[in-house]
This record gives structure tokens, C-alpha cells and sequence, in this order.
């Protein structure tokens, strides 16, 4: 599904990415470990599409087509979704009004007609319950006031509305407690299908406890130093990352 | 609008082509010549059916006038205006109709088809020949069912609702008592000009205790044509009464004069509430911001009784240059005035807008919430006055700036003017400017929306506590105009 070849990337002069190779087939989770600045949340950026990275050598395949010179709406319209790290606040638009533009323009994209009102509301509410997500919560502005855990719940809300066939999870365990995590966990694993793919960045092993990956891809200055089973992480949880920030330098 | 291209449809099916021709004939004969002078004034007062002491009141303003000189303290910059070049009265059309809808700028087409207005409709607007003038326009809406039982159940009320020179002819009284009371003749330069020249406007008089059953429309009233340039408004809620104004039309319609200097009064007796409400879409200019309209606008309520409210609500989209600052006299003890205003600048516009909240009585209460938005090459201004009289112990104010840009080539400018000459006096002031941030927009893009969606999106809920505020209906078109408005503003 993902097939991300010799991938070099800079931001400002600074080489972020180092001839980067990453598979991750239908149906797979794959797991993303490395020290910090290691070059994760750079690519989940490039893969989504933010601008100000500057690619200079390789490929990014989406079933095949190369999504490198998309805009981020169309990658978007193409299945690809990215749960941030740090989801940004929109005043003034309520939550509920942003669900529903967001349903509709991909809609649009793929030239489906328009969701209409009660099945908007049927599928949201139907999603927020899962999610623990109450109604007063969706009335507010987006992300506006809410707390770490609830903007990472509205994260993997979105996710389950859009449907999307591949799935960046960015660092979505950070400042989470762990009732939060355990919902946010269980809210991605009822997303595993054999047509979908995740990409789960973590940098700790507490999050693959809840979401078990299938493989394990550790990264180190700018590339995939090694590739292995849910077990790897287990193996660095015990040896940490030192032993890459060695290789690295 | 549906409702209102099966009227037009239904009475176009009657006899427009009657209307046509009565009105070729008749403006050909009232055709003046250029320039301003005591003459044309006396034409134009004559050519109404006024009576004497209106002519003395308009040539007043005349000779007002020539001694003024036009005001340049705002931030516009604009070529000078020879005013000896202008038509006051009947001016003719610069351009020969368009024959059909292929001969009007497909941009402007874009913007009706994107508000949804049905194709009828959008010939009048642009003016297309044979669709009918403007005067056949109006008369349509007036003929229908619908106005018909609009006036009708305004009249049970006992509502007038006219046009200013109606009203100069059939209420004299009530003219004389009110207007140039809240807008003096010598206020300004443009509101003087406006007093010497206005050619119409509405005329509205809520009687005592009643409350208007129906928003009053500037859609809904005859209007002879040009007679946008110099409009004259006066509102009169007596005591206890409610009235809710809407002015203006989210379609950009064809419009011949490049200066428009309107005066809005507004009167509220003992208890009474005025609700003023405008959208204001004029001509901005082409690409390079030529040709656009200069929009010179005097708008002032007086809250004369006790306990009496006016509440100014505006969405500014168009025209080249906006100078305008719609106040309130708090001058009724426990009087309220509210100002409302989403002022969207793009391309090479200029707003210089704001209001003034002059508290006189005791506890006067103000609210001033004013949402800014600059994209494009624009400049965008808020200039206000919060004041306070020595008398008006316990006057409350609240102000709220917001400023949002778009891009890195225009400006958003505040410019609050705060005076308070009683020590009770409590004024607050917040501002802020923000810019839509590019991981924002990064964010919306990632979830589909794009970018001319994100922006409107973004910016609807930047003016949401302002769309709040406006008769239902005429919210929603705002909030698809604003996203209009906007377009081509990134990337």
C-alpha cells in the first residue's frame, strides 16, 4: 500500500531524511521506534504533504501512484490521514461544523454525493460513543479548551469518520494518562481492516502494548536502521536507544 | 429568493415592456446637467413635489457646502473627486445596458451562481436590457402577492414605511420634526452633500407601543432608479416601539456611480428598540482596484428616550474605499447602543470604518464588537470613540477588536479613540490580531478541506459572535458571501 523509496529530505538546509526505504502492506500496522530527533514526526509531514519540507531525492507510493507532487487535500482525498501530535485549535467553528465539511470535501473529491444531515448524525454519534466523546464536547470550537486527551480522542474521531486507507499515528500516546491511552488504543484497533494500513510513531513501547503492531521499524538519523516483529520493541524498551545513537553518529 | 423569481417571472408575463418604455421617456426628460449649483438643487427639490421650506433646508446644505472642505484624516487613499463633474440628478448610463448575460463579466456571474440566485434574477441584477430596469424591478416586487400582503399587514400595524420624498409630501410633520436631527445638516462634508442633493431613501415611523410585525427590507420598497448615489434614510421608533431594518443585498449589483455618500438617521423615543442591519457588497474595483465605489456613509441613532436601544449590525464586503462608522447617542438615561461589524477587506480595498458611542445620559451601556479581516493588498481600519459627558455617571462600555490577515501584503489597523469626562465611567477595551497560522490551514488541508474552504471556514468562525447578530436568513447568505469575498486570497 505505502512503498516510501530512497527518500532525502531537508527543512532550512538541515538534511532531516537520509535516503529513507519503508513497505507497509494492506492490512499491516507498522510501528515507527527512534530517539527524538531521529527524523519521525519529519515523516509523517512529508508523507501528508506540509510545505515547507523540501524533497530532493526519492519517492513516496500510495497503491503505486506517486503522491509527491499532490497538494495535502488531494493526498488527503486519496485515503492518506494524519493524526497529529499537536492538533491545532480552530475558534469559533464548532466541532460538529467542522465534521461535516471536512466528511463532505472528501466526499466531493471522490465525486460521492453529500452526506445529509441525520446520517452525518447517526455516523457521529455512533463514532463519539465509542470514543467517550460526549455531545457538548462536539458544540465546542474545534480542539478549543480541550484537554491533551480529548484532543487526541478528536483525532482518532476524525480517523474513524473519514474512513481512510492509510493512517499516521504521531506520537498520539504523548500526554496521554493511561485510561485515555486505553481508549485511543482500543478506538484504532476497531479501525484494523485488511484494506487499511497504519503507521503508528511512538517513542515509547507503552503504546504497542495496546496497539501490537506487526512490524517494528527503528529509525536512526534520517533512515530505517532496523526492521523486525512486534518483539523488537520490547528488546528496546529493556536496551533503550543508545546503541542507535551511537550508529547514528 | 426562489419566491422572488416566480414573482418576477409572473409579472414579467404581464406587461414589463410597459414599464420599459414609460421609463425611457420620462428620464429623458428629467435629465440634468453636470456639476452641483442652486439650480440643479431647486430641479431636484422641484422635480420631487417638494414643498418650500424643503428646498430652503436642501440649498441651506448647499451653501453649507461650498465652505467645506472633504475630510482627510482616515487611512484611504483615493484620486481627487471634482464634484462640478458628477450628475446629481438622473445621471445617464456611462455604458449601454448588456443585451443578454453573455455580455456581463463572467466574474461576477460566478459570484450569483455561487450565492444561488436563479438566473431571472441575476439578469435584473447585472442589468441586462429587457429584463427589466430597475424601476420595473421594484414595481414587480411591489405588485405581487407578497408585497401586497406585506403592506397590508404594515399599515393594520400602522407601520409607514415609504420612500423619504413619499414621505416629504405625505408627512411633512414627522419629516420636518425629525430629519437633520440626528445628522445635522453642517455634520460633515458628505452628509452636508448628501442634504443638498439626496434624491431618496426609506422612511420608516413605528407608531408608540408597536412592535413592526415583519423585518423591513430595503428589497421590498420602490425604488426609483439611481437613486443609490445620494440615499437618505430615516427610521422613528416612538416610544415602546421595535423595529427591525435590513438594508442592502449579498448580490453585487450593477451600479453606474462611482461616489455614494449616504445619511442614515435613526430616532428611538422612551423604551423603543431599532435594529439596523446591513450588507453592503459594492463594486471593489478590478484586479488592480480601479473603478470601484467610493462609499462615503453617515450613519448616527439617536437614543433620545430613556431606556431606548439601537443595535447596528454590519457585514462589509465591497466597494474600493468603505468610510463609515455607524454611532449611537446614548442620550436617554439607561439608553443602549450596540455596534456589530464584520469588515472584510481583499484585493486593493480600503476600510476605514468603526463607530462612535457618545454616552450623554446615566447609565449608558455600549457594546462594540468589530471583526477585521485584511487579505489581499487591502488595508484594513478600525477607528472608534468611546466617550463619556460629565453627566453620564455609570456609563458602562465594552470593545472588542479583532483583526485577521491573510498573506503578508495588507494591513490591519486600530485606532480607538477612548475620553471620559465622569469618573464613574467604566470603558474596556480588548484587542487582538491574528494571522491564520500555516499549520492551521496544514491541518484542514490534511483533513480534504482546501485552501479557499479552510480560509472561509477559518474566518466564519473568527466572525461567528457577529453573524450571531443578524436576522437568520440574512446570516446565512452573509456567511456565504464572506467565503466569496475571500476567494484567491491564498496561495
Amino acid at each position: 500500500m505505502l512503498q516510501i523509496n530512497n527518500l532525502v529530505v531537508e527543512i532550512e538546509g538541515k538534511r532531516i531524511l537520509n535516503g529513507l526505504d519503508l513497505t507497509v502492506k494492506a492490512g499491516e500496522v507498522a510501528a515507527i521506534m527512534g530517539p527524538n530527533g531521529s527524523g519521525k514526526s519529519t515523516l509523517s509531514y512529508v508523507i501528508a504533504g506540509k510545505e515547507e519540507y523540501e524533497v530532493l531525492d526519492g519517492e513516496i507510493l500510495v497503491d503505486g501512484e506517486n503522491i509527491l507532487e499532490l497538494e495535502p487535500n488531494e493526498r488527503a482525498a486519496r485515503g492518506v490521514f494524519l493524526a497529529f501530535q499537536y492538533p491545532l485549535e480552530i475558534p469559533g467553528v464548532s466541532t460538529m461544523t467542522f465534521l461535516k465539511a471536512i466528511m463532505n470535501a472528501q466526499r466531493k473529491a471522490r465525486e460521492e454525493a453529500e452526506l445529509t444531515t441525520p446520517e452525518f448524525m447517526k455516523r457521529v454519534r455512533a463514532a463519539a460513543e465509542k470514543l467517550h466523546i460526549d455531545q457538548e464536547m462536539l458544540r465546542r470550537g474545534l480542539n478549543v479548551g480541550f484537554s491533551g486527551g480529548e484532543k487526541k480522542r478528536m483525532e482518532i474521531l476524525q480517523m474513524a469518520l473519514l474512513e481512510p486507507r492509510f493512517c499516521i499515528l504521531d506520537e498520539t500516546d504523548s500526554g496521554l494518562d493511561i485510561d485515555a491511552l486505553k481508549i485511543v488504543a482500543e478506538g484504532v484497533n476497531t479501525l484494523r481492516d485488511p484494506a487499511r494500513a497504519f503507521l503508528v510513531i511512538t517513542h515509547y513501547q507503552r503504546l504497542l502494548n495496546h496497539i501490537v503492531p506487526d512490524t517494528v521499524h527503528v529509525m536512526a538519523n534520517g533512515r530505517i536502521v532496523r526492521s523486525g516483529g512486534k518483539e523488537l520493541a520490547l528488546e528496546l524498551e529493556a536496551s533503550g536507544y543508545a546503541d542507535y545513537r551511537e550508529q547514528a553518529a | 429568493m426562489p419566491a422572488v423569481q416566480e414573482t418576477v417571472e409572473r409579472v414579467k408575463a404581464i406587461d414589463v415592456e410597459q414599464y420599459k418604455y414609460g421609463f425611457e421617456t420620462t428620464i429623458e426628460m428629467d435629465k440634468a446637467p453636470k456639476g452641483l449649483s442652486e439650480d440643479i438643487v431647486r430641479l431636484i427639490s422641484s422635480k420631487k413635489g417638494e414643498p418650500e421650506w424643503m428646498t430652503e433646508w436642501r440649498l441651506e446644505a448647499f451653501r453649507r457646502w461650498q465652505t467645506m472642505r472633504e475630510p482627510k484624516w482616515a487611512r484611504v487613499n483615493y484620486p481627487p473627486i471634482d464634484y462640478q463633474e458628477l450628475y446629481y440628478y438622473a445621471a445617464p448610463k456611462k455604458n449601454p445596458a448588456p443585451k443578454s448575460l453573455d455580455e456581463v463579466d463572467p466574474e461576477i456571474l460566478k459570484t450569483y451562481e455561487k450565492l444561488g440566485i436563479p438566473l431571472r434574477e441575476q439578469e435584473i441584477l447585472a442589468g441586462v436590457e429587457g429584463a427589466g430596469s430597475r424601476v420595473a424591478v421594484d414595481a414587480v416586487f411591489d405588485s405581487v402577492s407578497v408585497v401586497t400582503t406585506f403592506k397590508e399587514e404594515l399599515k393594520k400595524a400602522g407601520v409607514i414605511f415609504c420612500s423619504i420624498s413619499e414621505a416629504i409630501r405625505e408627512y411633512p410633520d414627522l419629516v420636518r420634526k425629525y430629519l437633520g436631527s440626528v445628522v445635522p445638516v453642517s455634520d460633515n462634508f458628505f452628509a452636508t452633500l448628501n442634504s443638498a442633493v439626496f434624491t431618496d431613501g426609506s422612511f420608516v415611523y413605528v407608531p408608540e407601543g408597536v412592535r413592526c410585525p415583519m423585518e423591513l427590507s430595503t428589497y421590498f420598497r420602490i425604488n426609483e432608479r439611481n437613486t443609490g448615489q445620494f440615499e437618505r434614510t430615516l427610521i422613528i421608533a416612538d416610544k415602546g416601539s421595535y423595529v427591525s431594518y435590513l438594508e442592502g443585498c449579498t448580490a453585487p449589483a450593477r451600479d453606474e456611480n462611482q461616489l455614494h455618500a449616504a445619511v442614515v438617521e435613526l430616532i428611538a423615543l422612551d423604551d423603543a428598540e431599532i435594529k439596523y442591519s446591513t450588507v453592503q457588497n459594492w463594486y471593489p474595483g478590478d484586479a488592480e482596484g480601479k473603478g470601484g465605489v467610493y462609499n462615503f456613509v453617515t450613519k448616527r441613532g439617536d437614543c433620545r428616550g430613556a431606556n431606548s436601544k439601537i443595535s447596528w449590525t454590519q457585514v462589509e464586503t465591497g466597494s474600493a474605499i468603505t468610510w463609515k462608522y455607524p454611532s449611537c447617542i446614548l442620550r436617554g438615561d439607561n439608553s443602549r447602543g450596540e455596534f456589530y461589524s464584520i469588515a472584510i477587506s481583499n484585493g486593493y480595498q480600503q476600510v476605514d470604518s468603526g463607530t462612535k458611542m457618545i454616552h450623554l445620559g446615566k447609565n449608558t451601556t455600549s457594546r462594540i464588537i468589530s471583526k477585521g479581516i485584511a487579505a489581499g493588498r487591502s488595508e484594513n481600519t478600525y477607528r472608534g470613540l468611546v466617550s463619556a459627558h460629565r453627566k453620564a455617571s455609570g456609563a458602562r462600555n465594552f470593545t472588542n477588536c479583532d483583526s485577521l490577515l491573510i498573506g503578508d501584503k495588507c494591513g490591519a489597523h486600530t485606532v480607538p479613540y477612548i475620553e471620559s469626562k465622569n469618573a464613574s465611567a467604566v470603558f474596556e477595551h480588548e484587542a487582538t490580531t491574528s494571522k491564520i497560522s500555516d499549520d492551521q490551514m496544514f491541518y484542514c488541508l490534511q483533513r480534504g478541506l482546501d485552501e479557499e474552504e479552510a480560509v472561509a471556514l477559518i474566518v466564519n468562525g473568527f466572525v461567528k459572535d457577529v453573524l450571531q447578530q443578524l436576522p437568520m436568513e440574512f446570516a446565512v447568505e452573509a456567511q456565504k458571501l464572506i467565503s466569496i469575498s475571500l476567494e484567491g486570497s491564498v496561495g
